[in-house]
């Protein structure tokens, strides 16, 4: 499993980047890793990650966009705004989760 | 007199109630199955149907001529469950109490769930195939189209068998060219996934397979709402795709009545463990099949193969014993490429698509990832075998756990395409 250094901390990511270890996540981190993708994080971005970081440890995945949506209430067209393009992997990232399995 | 109440009579219901019907006894088990009508479709005939390929007859049985001896047919439609006290509600009053409680409803096209899927251009210019009114109704629509936009769309993801829209790309295509149409219909497939298909591997052979027959894919494209003025999708991030002919795959759902009894997730969908398939709040019931949220394909073959484990673990639960069988997510899917040939998956929760043979090595005779003839006659033999053999519960003889054997791992150059 590969490491990385970010902001001076060492954490364990996969070849994607993506953090595989729940507990190695701080909010400075996910500030960090929102810096990586262009994200700058203000409270809006914050109640969507922060609803990542609570839901995953209960349902044993990183929540979908429709779970952020429907359950974080938080409507699908702003996490478009907040995280262009592809917000649910881009929450995942810098939640410090899993990417959200691909649903085969 | 002990009770087993099952919900649905797909795949997955029809085959747990003849296979424990065989294996509880009579006079100390009652098997109650539920069903809102008396007609088994074969499913994956529907995609055949838009091309004139399978009869309305070919696809629909009697669910009630399936089930063995001794289950009990009920129809009606499900109000809710109760689950703290262990009884079934059905719309009609009636009362259907359970010891034990098999949750197999499936999954449906939800085309309400769309703003503008279906308003007024629903069935004249936007149809799906995932119905049999809605394969038949795009037959016809097909048989008139001569030129212009062909869109093929997945609303969301997680969708029953999610090859079939590739399939009925590669069908349409090649149906297309058959018909001398090809160069003034311009075919686009529409996607929320970022590549043509989810698992790496069999992603880049598909999207290889999309990029050959000219067919433009969009990626990462989320619906907001359908213009059916100016007949086009418009996405989230506001991104516009024009259409002369839609073909859309709809949001998904489990039933509603799971949701009205506290058993769904935000989809509808029962959250189990994914190995027992056992409810994570209720000792006493299963999800099967496409009802259940496990992260495997909804297809038919992922509904058999974890049929096959349940027994053994059912049986051992209602026996007061833990359950030693887990099941691994396997699925087993041809994926028809148009001109009578077909590819062959076959993966589970840890394993994508490989390439290699199946289900023997160097013999198969079916190849994985590969397109052949045999795959074909494969999956157009299988609709007997589904009727025949499958639902009557006999034995197929396919191991219900995935195998590496015949598989080849390919080195890294050609593969990994962003999944």
């Amino acid at each position: 499993m590969p490491t990385t250094t970010i902001d001076g901390n060492e954490i364990h990511v996969d070849d994607e980047g993506f953090m595989t270890r729940y507990d190695e996540w701080t909010e400075e981190l996910g500030t960090a890793l929102a810096a990586q993708i262009g994200v700058e994080m203000d409270d809006e971005h914050w109640k969507a990650i922060r609803f990542l970081r609570r839901d995953f440890p209960v349902q044993e995945e990183t929540p979908t966009l429709r779970r952020v949506a429907t359950v974080g209430q938080i409507p699908t067209k702003q996490l478009f705004s907040l995280f262009p393009k592809k917000p649910a992997k881009k929450m995942a990232y810098i939640a410090g989760l899993p990417k959200p399995r691909g649903c085969v | 007199m002990n009770r087993l109440v099952i919900l649905g009579t797909g795949t997955a219901g029809t085959m747990i109630a003849n296979k424990l019907r065989h294996r509880l006894e009579q006079d100390e088990w009652s098997i109650t199955v539920v069903d809102r009508d008396d007609e088994h479709h074969y499913q994956p005939g529907y995609l055949f149907v838009p091309f004139g390929g399978y009869t309305h007859e070919q696809v629909v049985r009697s669910r009630r001529a399936f089930l063995a001896d001794g289950v009990d047919f009920v129809v009606g439609s499900v109000e809710r469950v109760e689950p703290d006290e262990d009884v079934v509600l059905l719309e009609s009053g009636q009362m259907l109490p359970y010891d034990q409680l098999v949750i197999a409803t499936g999954t449906t096209p939800r085309p309400d769930q769309t703003p503008g899927m279906l308003g007024p251009e629903w069935r004249r210019s936007i149809f799906d195939f995932y119905t049999l009114e809605g394969a038949e109704a795009l037959a016809e629509a097909l048989s008139r189209f001569e030129s212009g936009r062909l869109v093929v769309h997945i609303t969301e993801m997680p969708i029953k068998c999610p090859v079939a829209p590739l399939e009925f790309t590669f069908l349409a295509e090649a149906w297309l060219r058959e018909r001398g149409i090809r160069d003034r219909v311009e075919v686009v497939y529409v996607t929320p996934l970022d590549g043509a298909f989810t698992q790496p591997v069999a992603s880049a052979h598909l999207g290889g397979m999309l990029e050959e027959r000219k067919v433009h894919v969009e990626t990462d494209f989320m619906v907001e709402r359908i213009d059916t003025e100016q007949r086009m999708l418009v996405s989230y991030d506001e991104r516009e795709i024009p259409f002369d002919l839609l073909v859309t795959v709809p949001l998904n759902m489990g039933a509603d009545f799971l949701a009205a009894s506290g058993l769904g997730d935000e989809l509808n969908y029962v959250r189990v463990d994914k190995h027992t398939q056992l409810s994570r709040q209720f000792d006493n019931i299963f999800a099967i099949g496409d009802a259940s949220d496990i992260p495997a394909s909804k297809a038919g073959s992922v509904a058999h193969f974890s049929v096959d484990i349940f027994v053994g673990n059912f049986l051992e639960h209602i026996a007061g014993l833990p359950m030693t069988g887990a099941f691994d997510g396997h699925a087993n899917c041809f994926v028809e490429s148009g001109h009578d040939k077909a590819l062959l998956i076959d993966f589970n929760y840890d394993t994508e698509p490989l390439p290699g043979k199946y289900p023997f090595p160097v013999v198969g005779p079916m190849d994985l990832l590969k397109e052949t003839r045999t795959n074909h006659l494969g999956k157009l033999a299988f609709r007997w075998i589904y009727w025949n053999v499958l639902l009557p519960g006999r034995p197929v003889p396919l191991p219900a756990l995935m195998s590496m054997a015949g598989k080849h791992i390919p080195t890294s150059e050609h593969e990994t395409k962003e999944a």
